[in-house]
């Protein structure tokens, strides 16, 4: 059972602004999907090692070798608020 | 016959003897979606003009795929044009790239048709999740065409398309495929780069073909492989896949998977799977029964490890770079907790909750660590049924095309229809939805599972399986045009 006080934190976490009614609803359907979860439980996994990527891939490794990458322009392309050539955010630190 | 009676490859062959031009084939499929858009709803942007001058430049080109109109999911980036994976958050973002795919099917001469409706950041079994409205299933349009490239499957339905591509992260090329009555393939991971897709789930996410016919998938499938520099996960089969020509299924050993076949699946469902079956045992196959011990533990393991992954992929979507910012925050964090609040719809929050939970201090060995032993698990048991079978099969859902609404206030009941489809994206195996037959008047899907690499092979088992099968419906609103 996921408490009230663990949704807040994950929200606060993963930085999403919910309504009461959000929070409500998440604790119950959060609950009901981590109870279906929990059947990993049943399993005896001591001894399994787990499985990092399907393909067994080794560090892929290339050459450090400038080649063109996006244009300053086409960066800020989409940028909700651009100015002087940078995305510009509200403050930061608070007086 | 109507252009829109034709699969790709005997399109190609029209325009290749001059019997029709480019520009005739795109003007056909305009003219469907003109008659039946409004009804199904599959396309998010669609733009006949470019679609025309491309076609009539691609017209004279020699490409493989010179001429052939193609869509595209809406997850897959196009330069210049809209890429909003059915959110919000993205409604107006323009690429300034485009995804290796979609270029290389582009280079081989394919023509832009438009970019197709799904599940938000692809999370969804129904496509109701989209910020723009849900994509309609061309057999009955009070029910769901399936997700999360429902939008795709729905287009080559209703001969709004003649193909489609789509992504599968649990089961969203296949599961529609199997609600629309044609064919989706999930290659093996890696086969496909992944660059220029809007990332969902990393380790699982695939790009694949949605099509009428498993050869225009073989078709498709060779102009979408390769190893690409700016996925590093991307993989090289061994050789470029060729489409298949006449096969057999002759002494091919096919396992049914037990545990994805009886118990769980409804039961008309398994009255098609058992006909496709013995159409398959008619064709020299030799059918026997394979164990996937672990099939429970899949939609256990694959809600965890998906929403993790989704949790921090996600992040990037912040208000800062690109995508939707919430006006009048006092500082960042607030700009960050307010755009993320307003730009995400229901499904994605609830599943960037799951995942954050899932990673959170205290929780991260008891969920995640436990999920990727269950991931092992679960390609061990491939890897043992793959020892005795050529093939694996069962049905690609659990039931038809569900009504709209029917599932969407129930997450649990929804994520339950991934359960036969998820295993094959834990084990990072190729499969394929092809059409089964109808029950009550809808479609059901055969899926094939192969081994990891031997995506060629599936293909040409799965067209084999097709010839057998037999099936050629079409739905009621494409039928009465040609």
């Amino acid at each position: 059972m996921i408490r009230d006080d663990d949704v807040r934190h994950v929200a606060e976490l993963a930085r999403l602004e919910l309504d009461e009614q959000e929070f409500e609803r998440y604790a119950g359907q959060l609950s009901t999907i981590l109870e279906h979860i929990d059947k990993i439980s049943e399993l005896d996994l001591s001894q399994v090692e787990p499985l990092l990527h399907v393909l067994d891939l080794e560090s892929v490794m290339r050459e450090d070798e400038p080649t063109p990458s996006l244009s300053r322009e086409d960066a800020l392309a989409n940028g909700p608020e651009v100015q002087d050539g940078a995305f510009r955010v509200p403050p930061i630190v608070r007086e | 016959m109507s252009l829109l009676g034709y699969s790709v490859l005997e399109a190609r062959e029209k325009l290749r003897q001059g019997e029709v031009s480019a520009v005739e084939l795109a003007e056909a499929y305009l003219g469907q979606i003109e008659r039946v858009e409004d009804e199904v709803n599959a396309y998010l942007h669609l733009d006949a003009e470019r679609t025309l001058d491309e076609a009539r430049r691609a017209g004279e080109g020699d490409g493989e795929l010179a001429g052939l109109p193609t869509a595209i999911k809406d997850v897959l980036c196009t330069r210049g044009i809209p890429t909003t994976c059915g959110s919000r958050m993205l409604e107006k973002f323009v690429p300034v790239y485009t995804a290796t795919c979609v270029d290389q099917v582009t280079a081989a001469g394919a023509v832009y048709l438009g970019k197709t409706n799904m599940d938000e950041f692809a999370m969804g079994s129904s496509t109701e999740n989209s910020a723009f409205g849900p994509t309609r299933n061309p057999w009955d349009t009070g029910r769901v065409p399936g997700g999360s490239s429902g939008g795709s499957a729905a287009a080559v339905a209703a001969g709004e398309a003649p193909w489609a591509l789509g992504t599968d992260t649990g089961g969203s090329i296949r599961q529609p495929a199997a609600f629309c009555g044609v064919v989706g393939f999930k290659p093996t991971y890696g086969a496909v780069s992944r660059y220029g897709l809007v990332a969902f789930a990393s380790s699982f996410d695939q790009v694949g073909p949605i099509t009428r016919t498993v050869r225009d998938a073989a078709l498709m499938f060779r102009f979408l492989v390769g190893k690409d520099p700016r996925d590093s996960t991307s993989v090289a089969l061994p050789g470029k896949p060729q489409v298949p020509g006449d096969g057999s299924l002759e002494g091919v050993r096919i396992g049914v998977v037990a545990e994805l076949s009886g118990e769980g699946i409804d039961a008309v469902v398994r009255r098609v799977f058992e006909e496709a079956l013995a159409a398959l045992e008619g064709a020299g196959a030799a059918i026997g029964e394979a164990a996937m011990p672990h099939a429970e533990y899949c939609i256990p393991a694959y809600y965890i490890l998906a929403p993790a992954e989704a949790s921090a992929n996600l992040a990037r979507y912040d208000g800062v770079r690109y995508g939707f910012r919430a006006e009048g925050a006092g500082d960042v964090i607030e700009m960050y907790e307010h755009t993320r609040g307003a730009g995400f719809g229901d499904e994605v929050k609830r599943r960037i909750m799951l995942g954050t939970y899932a990673l959170s201090a205290g929780y991260y060995e008891a969920y995640y660590g436990q999920a990727q032993k269950v991931r092992r698990l679960v390609r061990q048991d491939f890897e043992t049924a793959f020892g005795e079978f050529d093939f694996l099969v069962s049905p690609t859902t659990p039931t038809t095309a569900f009504a709209l609404g029917e599932k969407v206030d129930d997450p649990l009941t929804m994520y339950m229809s991934d359960v036969c489809t998820t295993p094959a994206n834990l084990a990072g195996t190729p499969a394929i939805s092809i059409p089964a037959g109808l029950a009550e008047g809808l479609p059901v899907g055969l899926q094939i599972f192969g081994r990891a690499c031997e995506d060629e092979k599936l293909l040409e088992a799965a067209h084999a399986a097709e010839q057998a099968i037999g099936f050629d419906a079409v739905p009621p609103l494409l039928a009465e045009v040609i």
